[in-house]
Parts: structure tokens; sequence; C-alpha cells
């Protein structure tokens, strides 16, 4: 069955290289700006999906709730930078404070939901906690639109375009180049967290097992809290660039950036975070190719195909841990 | 004996529920269905208001037939099955005559129900050329010109003033920004001399519209056309400037209005689109403009000219009538002239305005200004 699968992999590759290469010979610019727009949007889902993956990885829950972290943490951003703004502050001085006060809130309420809606729950059946998540996502957006509003809002970019950069903005502007590098930076500051630090360690202790993991003192009830706030300030740094790059937000983001990083991260394995990042960049770049060579029309059918043959071939994702796993 | 007791007392607890309903009381009940919650819903609020206020007038000055009107509002989010549900509910309410719904598919979804009930309906807002020209919406009617009448202005203005050879024509996969573009590619097929170089639909609310602006570019169109509603569209022409991608963007009335000026900002500049008639100099436009601003501490939004006269059209097709029967009712609705905010307007055989038209608008300085 594996060989049969790496067969079936290297051929639909081959061919879809053959069809491709083709195309790209005769145009590499508009190949490279399709790369790089799929890379960026492949960054954007990245950002989101590492907080999916790290909450499944140590308590097997998929955290509905999590697109509602990122859209608190953009909300926070444009509130903090609107009102600042209007004091007349340093530009610089705003972008750091929009970035601190949106990770301290999405924390906050990141640490909050674990303690209501999952805690309670953590020796109940796994379907409870799930049906628990998809609650606080509805109650978290309700909530935002009763407290806010309904409509978009404008979000002014708090990254300016650099001058530096003008030359080549046609091709991936400043923002973008921002979310890949911001991306890139999470990602190795994540990876020496867990690898290297005492925290990093317990939660991998944790995600093995947790009764034992509590046999050899840790302390299993601060290390999920502590995945839950590391989540979500990933995810609320992804909030406030995504929303630097699209330019408006309301209380819906959450849930169709939420539904696309939560494909990325099974798609990648989930529970594991190079495979969130991997599957995020699969994702992203196929379906930025997809739209510029194919038909946007169907680039939500195609991103779920894929999903689709690699859960057939591979159902526990591309760097998923060969495991039995229920969702 | 005791099972007797206890059947008649359900039967008259049911009968209560049917009659309930049936007392038609002093009042005329009028159901107002549309957007007014979600991203959509500046539209249809913009709408409600002016059926609000117009029913407060014709209140004032005694009401249709002697009778007051009482107004029944409804939310559809702009969804057709929820528009379903919405218009079961205002018919089972006992409303006698509808003003709505605001987008397209909606409207459609609805007017089933509204159909089967014999209710006239007149849309402030809905401008599928379906609804009107197909047949099927016999009790239909709107205050508002439709999608072909718009498509024709977009096309000829596209080729004959702003000399565009290529367009990409973009939507985005609904009733409303499809319908319009596929009007406006037969159109340019018809006209000739402008090519069709790109068509495609795109998903709304994505993260991210790169791809497609890429594809835009290298299709080399001279001229994006855009077939939706505002807050899609204020993204990808972020995206097109950012870009620097060389074509100007025109959409139509979905992306008219400050809401999508406010969304797009600095990027909104040079931004065509097509929309109602400007009929500011109007007098009784500018009186429930002063009302509006009065009552809600705002300028009026997109469609609330349009809901006004709405209920104008409905209280002078009822009084004519006599009565609010549906055969009568919608002959009246052929014959009547409105003297409304839009300006004097009458109806069709389809259903369609006489009177209000479309006219072309470009962003310049922040606001739309009429260029044609």
């Amino acid at each position: 069955m594996r060989l049969f699968n790496i067969i079936l992999g290297v051929a639909v590759v081959g061919v879809l290289g053959f069809l491709g290469i083709k195309e790209i010979i005769a145009d590499p610019v508009y190949f490279l700006e399709l790369f790089l727009g799929g890379l960026t949007r492949g960054s954007i889902y990245a950002l989101i999906a590492l907080g999916y993956t790290m909450v499944y990885g140590i308590i097997q829950l998929i955290n509905f709730a999590h697109g509602e972290i990122y859209m608190i943490g953009a909300m926070t951003a444009l509130i903090v930078a609107s009102v600042l703004g209007l004091w007349g502050w340093n530009s610089a001085v705003i972008v750091i404070l929009a970035f601190v006060f949106a990770i301290v809130y999405s924390c906050a309420y990141g640490f909050t939901v674990e303690k209501i809606a999952y805690k309670p729950l953590r020796t109940a059946p796994r379907l409870s906690a799930l049906i628990s998540a998809i609650g606080m996502s509805l109650f978290l957006q309700n909530y935002v639109m009763l407290a806010q509003t309904s409509e978009y809002m404008p979000f002014e970019s708090l990254i300016p375009d650099f001058e530096f950069w003008e030359p080549f903005s046609h091709i991936i502007t400043s923002v973008e180049m921002t979310i890949i590098v911001t991306t890139i930076i999470v990602m190795i500051l994540l990876g020496i967290l867990i690898k290297f630090t005492k925290i990093g360690k317990a939660m991998r202790a944790t995600a093995q097992d947790k009764i034992m993991a509590s046999l050899v003192g840790i302390n299993v009830n601060r290390v999920i809290s502590t995945t839950f706030v590391v989540g979500s300030a990933t995810a609320a740094i992804g909030g406030v660039l995504i929303a630097c790059h699209v330019g408006q937000i309301n209380f819906m983001i959450g849930f169709m950036a939420g539904l696309k990083a939560f494909i990325a991260a099974v798609l990648g394995g989930i529970g594991s975070i190079p495979g969130a990042v991997l599957g995020s960049l699969v994702l992203g770049i196929s379906e930025s190719l997809f739209t510029g060579y194919f038909w946007s029309e169907y680039e939500d059918v195609f991103a779920f195909t894929i999903l689709v043959i690699i859960l057939i071939f591979r159902p526990s994702g591309i760097l998923g841990r060969d495991t039995t796993s229920k969702v | 004996m005791k099972s007797f007791l206890k059947a008649l007392a359900l039967v008259l607890v049911l009968m209560i529920g049917i009659t309930a309903p049936g007392f038609a009381g002093d009042t005329i009940k009028l159901g107002s269905g549309g957007v007014i919650s979600g991203d959509l819903a500046p539209y249809g609020i913009s709408a409600v208001r002016g059926v609000e206020i117009a029913i407060e007038d014709i209140n004032a000055k005694g009401g249709i037939l002697g009778k007051k009107i009482e107004l029944l509002v409804g939310d559809d989010v702009c969804k057709p099955e929820v528009a379903v549900n919405m218009a079961t509910k205002l018919v089972s309410d006992g409303a006698q005559m509808i003003v709505g719904h605001v987008c397209s598919g909606a409207t459609i979804a609805a007017n089933k129900i509204y159909k089967d009930a014999g209710l006239i309906i007149v849309s402030p807002a809905s401008t599928n050329d379906d609804l009107t020209l197909k047949g099927e919406h016999p009790n239909f009617f709107r205050t508002i010109s439709y999608d072909g009448a718009q498509a024709a202005l977009m096309t000829s203005y596209v080729k004959n003033d702003l000399k565009v050879k290529t367009v990409a024509l973009i939507h985005d996969k609904g009733d409303y920004g499809k319908g319009q573009m596929e009007l406006a590619r037969k159109l340019f097929e018809k006209l000739g001399g402008v090519e069709v170089v790109l068509f495609e639909g795109v998903t709304t609310g994505a993260v991210d519209y790169s791809a497609i602006v890429q594809k835009i570019k290298r299709s080399k169109a001279q001229l994006t056309m855009w077939g939706g509603y505002h807050s899609d569209a204020s993204k990808i022409v972020g995206m097109i400037k950012k870009k620097k991608v060389n074509t100007i963007f025109f959409g139509a009335d979905g992306i008219i209005g400050d809401n999508f000026v406010q969304l797009a900002g600095k990027y909104s500049d040079g931004v065509y689109a097509t929309g109602p008639n400007d009929t500011s100099n109007n007098p009784l436009y500018k009186e429930i403009s002063a009302k509006h601003q009065k009552k809600y501490g705002e300028a009026p939004g997109t469609f609330f000219h349009n809901g006004y006269a709405c209920v104008q059209a409905l209280a002078a097709a009822a009084e004519k009538a006599g009565s609010l029967d549906y055969d009568k009712m919608r002959a009246a609705m052929f014959e009547i002239q409105v003297d409304s905010p839009l300006g004097p307007i009458g109806f069709d055989k389809n259903g369609d305005v006489i009177g209000a038209g479309f006219s072309v608008y470009q962003v310049q300085n922040g606001k739309y200004t009429q260029v044609n």
C-alpha cells in the first residue's frame, strides 16, 4: 500500500510538473508572482494553523474558537490604533502598542475560553468538548458583533510601504513580505520554545501522556493554559498582519480564515508544528497557482479536493504520526 | 366525558391559533423584507428607513383607505434560504403588502411565498433582470431600474467614453454580480470593438485576492469590471493599486455609496461605478433627506429614497384600486403615476420602473461625482 501511494504521488506530481514547466518557462515572472502570492497566503494560514495544531497536540481538541481569537486580536489592534491615532501618537509607537495590546487581549481570551469552556469538560467524552468549542466560537462572534458593529470597518495598514522595497512592490508588497518574514520568525521562536525550554519539555511530555506527566510532577493544567496562551498570541499576530494586508475587518473574518487554517493543519498532520506550516504553505501556494493557471471559481473546491485526496492516502496528514485519531 | 372535555379544550386551543391572525384589525400591515444585519446591512437599513419615514408621512395624512399603516420588518441577511422563512413569517403575521427585498437572490426566493399569498411586492433595490423580464413574478414591481439597463449604460460608456479595447469581467458568483457580468459580456459581443479577455468569479470574503489580481495584470485588460458588492470590491481595488496594475476599475450600484469609499480609502480614487440617477434637486428628495438627518442623525444611505418611493407606489395603487384585492391592486400598479423623490415614476408592463434610470459616477477626492 505504501509503495502504491508513493508511486501514485510521484505520477501525479510528474504529470502536473510536466504540464506546469511549459507554462512556467513561457512566463516565469507570472509564476513567481503567483508563487509569492501563494507563499503569503500560506503564511497567513500558518499563523492561525499553529494554534490549532498545538492545542490538538496536547489535549486532542479541535479548538474551533481559535478563529475568533484571531478576529479579537485584529479588532483590538484596530481600536488601539484608532484611539492612539486620534491622540496623534507617533506611528512606530502605535504599531508596537497595537501589537502588544492585541497579543495581551487575545491571550487573555484564549486563557479564559480554556478555563470556562474546555477545562470542566476535560474528562468528558471528546465530542462534548468539540461542541463546547463550536458554541464558544458562535458566542464570541455574536458578542463582538453586538459590542462593536456588524459592518466592515476599514483597517489602515500599520505597516508602512518601505521605500527600499518600492521597485519590487509590484511582485510582492512590503506588507506581504512582512507577513512571510514574521511567520518564519514566529516558527523559529516556537521551535526553540518547544525544543529547548523547560515549559517546552513539559508540553511534549504532556502531549505524550497526560497522566504520566502529572505523576512526574508536571503541572498539566499550567501546561495546557500556556499552550492556549502561546497559540492565541500567534493568532493575534496573524490577525493584525492579515488585517493590514486585507485592509478591512468585521466580526466574521475568523470563520473562513479559521476554516482554511484548520484544513491546512489537518493537511500537514494535526498535532505537528512543522506539519501545520507545511500544510499551510502547500494549501496557499496550490490555491494561488490554481487560480492563476485555471479558474478562480473553483479555488475552494480545489482546496477541499486536496484535503480529501491527502486524507484518503495519508489519513494522518503529510507529517502526521501514524496513529488512529478520531475527530 | 372527561376525554370529551379534553378534546373540546384542545379544539378550542387550536382554534385560537387559527383565528388570531385572521382578524385584519383596523390597520394595514406593510411587510418590509431585506438585509438589516451582516456586512450588507447598510443597504437594507437605508431602504427600511425610507419605508419608515414614508409610512409616517402617509399616516400623518390619514393613511391608506382610511386605515393607518403598520410596519412589520424582517431580516433576510441577504440569503435566499433565510428569505423564504422570513417571507413566510411576514405572511403569517398578516402582511398585506410588501416592500423588499434588497439582494436579488433573496427576492427571487422569497417571492414564491408572496406570489402564493397574493401580495403585491415592490422592491427598492433588487435589479436582477429575471425578476421582471422572465414573467415568473407577475406580482413584482421595483422602483430601481434593472441590470439590463445598467449594463447597457456601463458597456456603452466603457466603449464610447473611456475608449477601452480590452476588459476583464470579475464577479462574486452571486445572482446579482454574476448576472450583471454575463449581461455585460453579451452586450460587449453585440457592440463589438471591445474584447473580453478574462471572465472569472472569485470567492467572497477570501483573505487574499492577489492571485486574481495577477491574472488581471497578465490579461493586460485596460479595464476591470466588477459584479458584486463593496466589501470584496474594496479589497480587490486595494490589491490592484498596491500591485501597480494598470487597469481602470468599474463597478455597478453594488459599490456605489460612501461605504465603498470609506473601506477602500485612498485606493478608491478614480474608480468608476454606475448608480441610480442623482435627483438631489427634487424638492421631496430634499424634504425627506432632512427628515432622515433629523431622525437618525446622519445622511441617508443608498436605497433610502427608493424605499420611500416603494411605499408611495403601494399607497397610490391601493387608493386607486379602492381595496387591497390582488387583481385590482395589480391593475392599478400599471396605471399610477407617483411624485416620488426620484421624480415622477410609473411602471411598465413588466413591473419595471419608468422615469428612474442610471448615471455614471467616479470617485474624485473621496466622493462619488457624476461624470456623464
